[in-house]
């Protein structure tokens, strides 16, 4: 495994958070084994691996919701514990679950602000939050025509987004994605993928858990793949191929989906 | 979308903030106003709107059939009748904002009027004393309900209808040898619930205080949006509206006033209805209770404690039918084993549902039992005047009940049509 820093970021990457020596087991079944993960400011680093990798796992623990059972979790060279979602959201650590977890029921503002509304004299302050949703959907560029209309009536791509804003209002410094582009479509899927390098512009440290690996090659900077719970490489997006990381992914260099690629070019890894 | 420069922010003098994005169809001017008013009845958010013209065709039917039915008497008993069962159908609106349900109010207000006619007769305890308990009693069962709901998971429906039963027995229990108790007629309780009207000069008063109440609360909300850049309402339309609801209080009001006048009974329901919508719309608790009957998960994520927001529902849906079951008592100026019993339950649980609020959860407002209850007393009154019999007004209130559900469904179904689930 080697040790990588990207640059691509404007401002210099600094070390958020460091997860060593993860393990987590459900009852007969080791989810996961001594994982490592480093996740930078400005990066987005992209946790690849098959059905069952420990991907999830990987992120609940991050997440507060599966705390670990051995390992050691440093913000900043200091040890931190979290042990429930009010740590992890206290630490600064905000997730976008793949369900979005929306009120359909309620408008864009209401969404954003779920259980953190601004108040004033005891009410809500409709007001103050709506403006702040606005400055925040412009500062995504996002695309959503009215604040005030139920987050039903919006396509997937604006629900995503939705969500994602809505993971920025208590100012954290780590964003997790879980599998944001899994629903989507062409143009919606570009326009997370827009939404995700804004993040990195913006300098959050950004954890995608992603099945597709152009998603993944397009906007990651750094690919940690998890197999079987354990770590099995980690690369920099702008040196790794699709080969790399698919055989890193499956486990071995010969396999099903390395012959079919000896034989047939697959679409869209000839060009790295 | 990368091709695109962000846009600039708002600036002073142009278009607000809200309204900058070119996809947004632009509804100004009196013309706007009605389309954007079609599109959204298309859309199936029809609010309060079928309610409103339900009401206004059963008072046309009955005011056709017997004249008497819209004399200002029978309004003012009309208002007078609407007071108890409309109180506990604002508990049955904050539980069907929930999802759930609540099948045991007649119960509950059946033992709170038997609470309050034994211990103040049967134990000559203060009048004070009696209510209090009361109260409390229905609080009380609202959190078992609540504790066995969020504790165990068991579905309100089969709690609450263990409960029907179980506190009808209660009620059976605390009447015990009294049987039927008379509520003496110069307690406060009947006279509150019988004879006190507002004197004409004070209901016109409210009427004038609620109007510039709801101007200035307006003004002053479109003057902080403007002047946070954001879209407000224009000092005409706000006029208008002003203008609107001077004529929707005042006219009722100076109709009641040519018999009895508006019962403070009434008032006392309306006030309530206000204080909840006040409570729903307006604070953090409000915001909680629709999010959880959206999408519980989605609120438990958020942080929200769903827990205690379900608590305080099932407290409050109680507490209202206890309160409910008081007024009753006043009015009747008594209580015995048939008290809460009868159509109170599903009167209640059918004005919640004919106002406007949704059996699905996460949709309604505090104003649809005040509609609701509106719509079920005109059809009781007026079958009572055409000399219908109860079986017959049975019937028609329960078709009326089911009127209601099924719209409920057809607008769900075209609200997610359209997008507006």
């Amino acid at each position: 495994m080697e040790e990588a820093t990207s640059n691509t970021a404007a401002a210099a990457p600094q070390r958020i958070l460091r997860m060593t020596g993860i393990s987590k087991r459900f009852g007969a079944v080791q989810a996961l084994t001594e994982v490592e993960l480093e996740i930078y400011s400005g990066q987005v680093v992209a946790i690849v691996g098959d059905n069952g990798a420990g991907k999830s796992t990987l992120v609940k623990v991050l997440a507060g919701v599966h705390p670990a059972d051995d390992g050691r979790i440093e913000m900043q060279d200091a040890r931190v514990s979290i042990s429930s979602p009010t740590d992890a959201r206290a630490l600064g650590i905000a997730t976008v679950y793949q369900d979005l977890a929306l009120c359909d029921n309620l408008d864009v503002v209401a969404n954003l602000w779920l259980g953190h509304e601004l108040t004033y004299r005891g009410r809500l302050d409709e007001v103050a939050m709506e403006k702040q949703s606005w400055k925040l959907l412009r500062e995504l560029s996002a695309k959503i025509p009215s604040v005030r209309i139920a987050v039903a009536s919006l396509s997937g791509g604006q629900r995503q987004t939705v969500a994602i804003a809505r993971s920025l209002i208590g100012e954290p410094r780590i964003v997790i994605l879980d599998e944001p582009t899994a629903a989507l479509g062409v143009a919606q899927t570009a326009e997370v993928l827009n939404l995700i390098e804004r993040l990195r512009e913006r300098n959050y440290g950004v954890v995608l858990i992603s099945h597709n690996m152009a998603d993944v090659m397009a906007v990651a900077d750094r690919i940690v793949v998890l197999r079987l719970g354990r770590n099995n490489g980690e690369f920099l997006a702008a040196e790794a191929t699709s080969e790399d990381i698919v055989a890193a992914i499956t486990g071995a260099t010969d396999n099903a989906v390395t012959r079919r690629a000896a034989t047939r070019p697959v679409p869209g890894t000839e060009e790295p | 979308m990368s091709a695109k420069v962000p846009e600039p922010g708002p600036e002073p003098g142009t278009v607000a903030a809200d309204l900058l994005d070119e996809r947004l169809i632009q509804s100004a001017g009196f013309g706007g106003a009605v389309r954007a008013f079609t599109r959204r009845i298309r859309g199936g958010d029809l609010g309060s709107l079928p309610v409103v013209v339900g009401l206004a065709i059963i008072w046309a039917v009955f005011g056709i059939v017997n004249p008497r039915f819209l004399s200002s008497i029978n309004l003012v008993n009309l208002s007078m009748q609407c007071a108890a069962v409309g109180t506990i159908a604002i508990g049955v609106v904050l539980v069907l904002l929930l999802a759930e349900i609540d099948l045991s109010i007649g119960s509950v207000s059946g033992l709170a009027a038997a609470i309050v006619a034994v211990g103040f007769v049967g134990h000559a305890w203060p009048l004070w004393t009696a209510v209090v308990a009361a109260i409390a009693a229905g609080a009380l069962i609202g959190l078992f309900y609540a504790l066995l709901n969020t504790r165990f998971g068991v579905p309100s429906f089969v709690i609450t209808l263990a409960g029907l039963l179980g506190i009808l027995g209660a009620q059976l229990w605390v009447l015990g040898k009294f049987g039927s108790i008379n509520l003496p007629f110069d307690s406060w309780l009947v006279y509150y619930a019988q004879q006190l009207y507002m004197p004409e000069w004070l209901s016109y008063a409210f009427v004038a205080i609620a109007v510039a109440g709801y101007w200035l609360a307006k003004f002053l909300a479109s003057t902080k949006r403007k002047a946070a850049g954001l879209s407000g309402v224009s000092a005409s339309a706000l006029g208008l509206r002003a203008a609107g609801l001077l004529v929707v209080l005042g006219v009722p009001v100076w109709y009641l006033n040519r018999s009895r006048g508006v019962g403070v009974m009434f008032l006392s329901f309306v006030a309530l209805v206000l204080i909840m919508h006040f409570f729903l719309s307006r604070t953090r608790w409000g915001r909680a209770v629709f999010a959880v009957g959206g999408n519980v998960e989605a609120a438990r994520r958020a942080g929200i404690n769903v827990r205690a927001v379900a608590m305080s529902v099932f407290i409050l849906c109680s507490t209202f039918a206890a309160l409910g079951g008081l007024m009753a008592a006043g009015r009747l100026a008594a209580a015995n084993q048939s008290s809460g019993g009868g159509d109170i339950n599903l009167n209640a649980i059918a004005a919640a549902v004919i106002g406007g609020t949704s059996l699905f959860g996460g949709r309604g407002s505090a104003f649809s039992a005040l509609l609701g209850i509106l719509v079920i007393q005109s059809i009781s009154s007026g079958l009572t005047l055409v000399n219908l019999d109860s079986s017959l007004r049975y019937m028609i209130t329960g078709a009326v009940l089911l009127l209601a559900v099924v719209i409920d469904s057809l607008s769900r179904r075209s609200r997610r049509a359209a997008g507006r689930a």
